[in-house]
């Protein structure tokens, strides 16, 4: 420790900076464009997880409604390039910010609610938004197609690469807000809400306040993740933005790590790979799938993240 | 001695040399079939026939003596997996064409893969967009029955019967949502009113309040549009509400299994049902009698249960990629090509195929027979 | 009114299924605090094991239910003894639930590795004509389960009150260190709660089979719905979370009827969202005694 210059929170924008370019090499130097989308969704799958992480690691709220917002963000920015002709960058921007409005309607009387009630009063909002896409979205549960592919000024994203370097970058820079949040003031606070509600309150924090704004945060990260993937695989329907979905991000984020913001990125890439090296085990994969996960959770229920870091610390001192 | 020995293994070897050779370099066809989640009573007999298939010409020499090799992904009824599955298949295993996706949602989604690979695709899902517009699915054929065509012969059917009002049940998935879209616009060329429009989810439990509902609207008869075990909890509803009214399935009706579940409750309902269903009741002129004969008695001599309407599709995807690639050799573009022009007044399992640069999926309603369960058995209504 | 009394029996026949499903949560949930999401699983393992006694071993129908009982009774059991006690010490409710649900993904490998992923379906336990009721028809089957319901509830009642070992397992949930101060073997308790919630979804899924068959993913849709119900009912309470289930029944088939049949789930839902924002701590107990029985 002593020998180091660098402060616990300049480390970890290092260690964003080197995952950074760690996976846009990997980008680069592979070329095998089935693997190139495994990491595409898990990139998606990951903007979604750190929403939820943000939401479960600082605020220590649940959350099983995220489906919701990943379906909001994807319908509303199809529906908008589709049917209206909304250049596909706005119709992003508009899907995600409704979706972040949206997202207060139902933080602020959702987060009076704790626990088990919190995580039914969420569930029962995401299953909502699924049946009225089934009933009211365009095509019904048969969903709709050839949405228009994203557009950076002139320039369209049309193969895997331009979409792993795209939503890589995104959640980098999504990350890099998040630590900076993590680590201010504001994150501390929100930290300690964890440990005591009363404590807070006696200090004057608005504690609902604070509540409503990370919720709103964490719909609008996985809300821009669902308008992406509406652009990236060009079809959308009810069925992928089912309850299921919320749900794998609750592993992505407790198999990656809760403690840390590290175990989105971690957990999503492993649990989007997981069912991809199954393949081999054909319809039985299932069962190894399930038994994975039951096992990951029973012998690192610190996650992922956590044993990096023990690892880390014990082959690489030079990191302390 | 050790001279005509040591010739004798040179033989051999030369022999099993050119024996690897004809065997070395199989041609692979790839499949996305939904083998699990919701829609996997449609990928199993799906993934059956094809193993099925495969072996059957792979023991018969081959396609012009050399192997085939069919590489079937799991899609897990799920969009996504469906993609990536395209991909693998695609940018790994390089095949020259593309069988599935079973459903219509997951064929949506890879036909833009596809297309942009150039890669001609046979999906074995029934949604009408799957290959229409023609002019932007160039690459995309199906073997599976538009909705409209069971629509239409069951319309067809009440035409003839005189029933003018009916109630119709669909299940809130895609295959539930295309019929329902094809009841509703087809109905007013028939002379038929829809009296009620009722919905269910999957897995619910009790759709009594649904048909309960569509006969007090006035409906003379209820069509039901859905798979798997729902629609057996709606023919025993409809057989304990006793509503007096007939009740008419999709083709996804045709399994025995169905009527094994339903009990007596399945006697007289209606359903047009692919001729696989009926193989055995045809008369033997029929053109589609000896095949149908020979792929029934193969899968169940196998897999030791039925068919079925799905299993059909994805033999009749396979059978025209293997006569495609006997004809045109493993090119993506020229089977493409074969596909649309070659395929005439061509007997398969789920009717007489025709193709053209203006039809994709050549087949129409009168692929389909109309089948009513008499006596725990499928009956032909003429 | 011939019309209403159909639409109602309709629900009342969902709504057992849900009341059910609800308490078997709520025997876990009392004991232990967890919210086992694994009970779904349960049920189709009792279903798709009754077929298998009843159809293919054919074995008298009384003896083929015992058998399924006593076996998703020893599923809950194993589950325990190799997911929940493991964890027990960490004590992070998110932790256990997560695990529930890791479980029933294993859960369900292994159902479709033995049944496949065909719908199974077998004879009631009473086979004669529905029962018509001022013009409205109600299945025996349904009776039944009714029947069982109250059973279920009686046992449970005098079972947690008058005997040694139900108020153990009730002090257990009261204050556990306090329960094993007193000598109560504690993770015995937690186990016995396992035991008991396998066998009672077992029995729901027996049960329920004959009227809506099962197959190996049935599992997730139940679980979503008993869960909802003992929610709307108020977590903790028997009575509550079973009156849950039939409200939640009643109320999607009246909304099916009376108001469109593609929007009953998502209406029922907003209900008891509407429902949870005024009372949190369900319809039939007050927030104060939702924080007696608990903490």
């Amino acid at each position: 420790m002593k020998d180091t210059i660098l402060n616990p929170n300049t480390k970890t924008y290092i260690y964003l900076l080197i995952f950074y370019i760690v996976i846009l090499s990997a980008g680069f130097s592979i070329k095998d464009p089935y693997i190139l989308t495994i990491f595409v969704f898990a990139g998606l799958n990951a903007l979604s997880a750190l929403g939820l992480s943000l939401l479960m690691g600082l605020a220590g709220q649940i959350s099983l409604g995220h489906n919701g917002f990943y379906g909001l963000g994807a319908y509303l920015s199809a529906i908008l390039s589709v049917y209206y002709k909304v250049p596909v960058l706005l119709s992003i921007v508009i899907a995600v910010t409704f979706t972040s409005l949206f997202a207060i309607l139902l933080a602020i009387p959702a987060l009076r609610l704790k626990g088990h009630y919190l995580a039914v009063a969420t569930l029962g909002f995401g299953e909502i938004i699924y049946l009225l896409l089934n009933e009211w979205g365009p095509g019904g549960p048969s969903g709709f197609g050839d949405i228009p592919r994203l557009y950076l000024g002139a320039i369209e994203l049309s193969s895997p690469l331009h979409f792993h370097l795209f939503v890589w970058t995104l959640f980098a820079v999504a990350f890099f807000f998040s630590l900076n949040l993590a680590n201010s003031t504001y994150g501390k606070v929100l930290r300690a809400l964890h440990a005591s509600e009363t404590a807070l309150r006696t200090l004057g924090i608005n504690i609902v306040s604070l509540k409503v704004k990370i919720f709103i945060l964490s719909a609008f990260l996985t809300a821009l993740s669902g308008a992406i993937y509406a652009h990236f695989v060009t079809f959308v329907s009810p069925a992928t933005f089912s309850v299921f979905y919320s749900v794998l991000l609750l592993m992505m984020v407790m198999l990656g790590g809760i403690h840390s913001l590290w175990g989105a990125p971690i957990g999503a890439l492993f649990i989007t790979f997981l069912p991809e090296t199954l393949r081999p085990f054909k319809e039985y994969d299932i069962l190894i799938y399930g038994l994975i996960l039951t096992l990951g959770l029973i012998f690192f229920r610190k996650g992922i993240i956590h044993l990096l870091e023990v690892g880390a610390k014990r082959w690489l001192p030079f990191l302390k | 001695m050790i001279l005509m020995r040591l010739c004798l293994f040179l033989i051999f070897l030369f022999l099993f040399h050119v024996a690897t050779y004809a065997s070395k370099e199989p041609i692979k066809i790839g499949a996305i079939l939904s083998i699990t989640g919701p829609a996997s009573f449609i990928g199993e007999p799906e993934k059956n026939t094809l193993l099925l298939l495969a072996d059957q010409i792979n023991k018969a020499g081959g396609i012009n003596g050399r192997p085939v090799q069919v590489i079937i992904e799991d899609s897990k009824s799920d969009e996504t997996q469906a993609v990536l599955s395209a991909k693998k298949l695609i940018e790994r295993d390089k095949v020259v064409a593309i069988i599935g996706p079973s459903t219509t949602g997951e064929s949506m989604a890879v036909i833009p893969i596809v297309t942009q690979a150039k890669i001609p695709m046979i999906s074995l899902a029934a949604g009408t967009a799957i290959t229409e517009p023609v002019s932007e699915r160039y690459w995309i054929f199906k073997t599976a029955q538009y909705d409209r065509s069971a629509v239409e012969a069951i319309y067809r059917y009440m035409q003839k019967k005189g029933i003018k009002k009916v109630g119709i049940l669909t299940i809130t998935t895609s295959f539930g949502d295309q019929g329902r879209k094809a009841l509703l616009e087809l109905a007013p060329k028939f002379g038929i009113t829809i009296v009620a429009d009722e919905r269910y989810k999957p897995k619910d439990k009790d759709m009594s309040v649904q048909l309960m509902k569509a006969k007090n609207a006035g409906a003379e008869a209820i069509i039901n549009w859905s798979v798997g075990p729902e629609q057996v909890i709606v023919v025993k509803n409809w057989h304990s509400l006793k509503l007096g009214i007939p009740l008419f399935q999709s083709h996804g009706w045709g399994s025995k299994k169905n009527i094994e579940l339903a009990g007596p409750s399945a006697e007289g309902v209606i359903a047009p049902l692919s001729r696989i269903v009926v193989w055995d009741k045809l008369p033997d002129n029929h053109p589609q009698k000896k095949i149908l004969r020979d792929y029934y008695m193969a899968y169940t001599a196998r897999f030791k249960t039925e068919p079925g309407t799905f299993g059909g599709h994805a033999y009749d995807a396979f059978m025209m990629l293997v006569e495609a690639i006997r004809k045109v050799g493993p090119d993506p573009a020229k089977i493409r090509d074969y596909i649309e022009n070659n395929i005439k007044n061509w007997p398969g399992v789920s009717g007489i195929f025709n193709m053209s640069p203006k039809d994709h999926c050549g087949l129409d309603h009168t692929s389909f027979e109309m089948v009513i369960v008499r006596n725990r058995d499928w009956e032909i209504l003429h | 009114m011939e019309l209403f009394l159909q639409f109602l029996f309709s629900g009342i026949t969902v709504g057992a299924i849900y009341a059910l499903i609800a308490l078997g949560f709520n025997i876990v949930y009392n004991a232990t605090s967890i919210l086992n999401l694994a009970q779904g699983e349960f049920l189709v393992f009792g279903g798709l094991l009754m077929w298998y006694f009843l159809e293919k071993l054919n074995l008298p129908y009384g003896f083929s239910f015992l058998l399924a009982l006593g076996a998703t009774g020893f599923v809950g059991l194993l589950m325990e003894r190799f997911t929940i006690r493991p964890l027990q010490k960490t004590a992070d409710p998110l932790l256990l639930i997560l695990i529930t649900i890791a479980f029933s993904i294993l859960l369900r490998g292994i159902l479709m590795f033995l049944f496949g992923k065909d719908p199974y379906g077998y004879r009631p336990i009473d086979e004669g004509p529905p029962l018509i009721i001022f013009g409205a028809i109600l299945q025996r089957q349904v009776l039944w389960i009714l029947l069982f319901v109250v059973l279920t509830l009686i046992f449970l009642y005098l079972f947690f009150n008058c005997t040694m070992i139900g108020r153990a397992m009730k002090a257990c949930s009261v204050d556990k260190t306090s329960a094993s101060l007193m000598g109560i073997n504690t993770s015995q308790m937690v186990m016995l709660s396992f035991f008991l919630s396998g066998i009672f979804a077992g029995l729901a899924g027996i049960l329920i089979t004959p009227i809506t068959f099962i197959e190996y993913d049935k599992g997730p849709l139940l679980t979503i719905k008993g869960f909802t119900s003992a929610i709307l009912g108020g977590l903790g309470s028997n009575w509550g979370v079973m009156a849950g289930g039939f409200l939640l029944g009643i109320l999607e088939s009246l909304i099916a009827g009376y108001v469109h049949s593609g929007l009953k789930d998502a209406l029922a839902l907003l209900l008891m969202l509407i429902m949870l924002l005024f009372r949190p701590a369900g319809l039939f107990q007050s927030a104060e005694q939702a924080r007696l029985r608990k903490l």
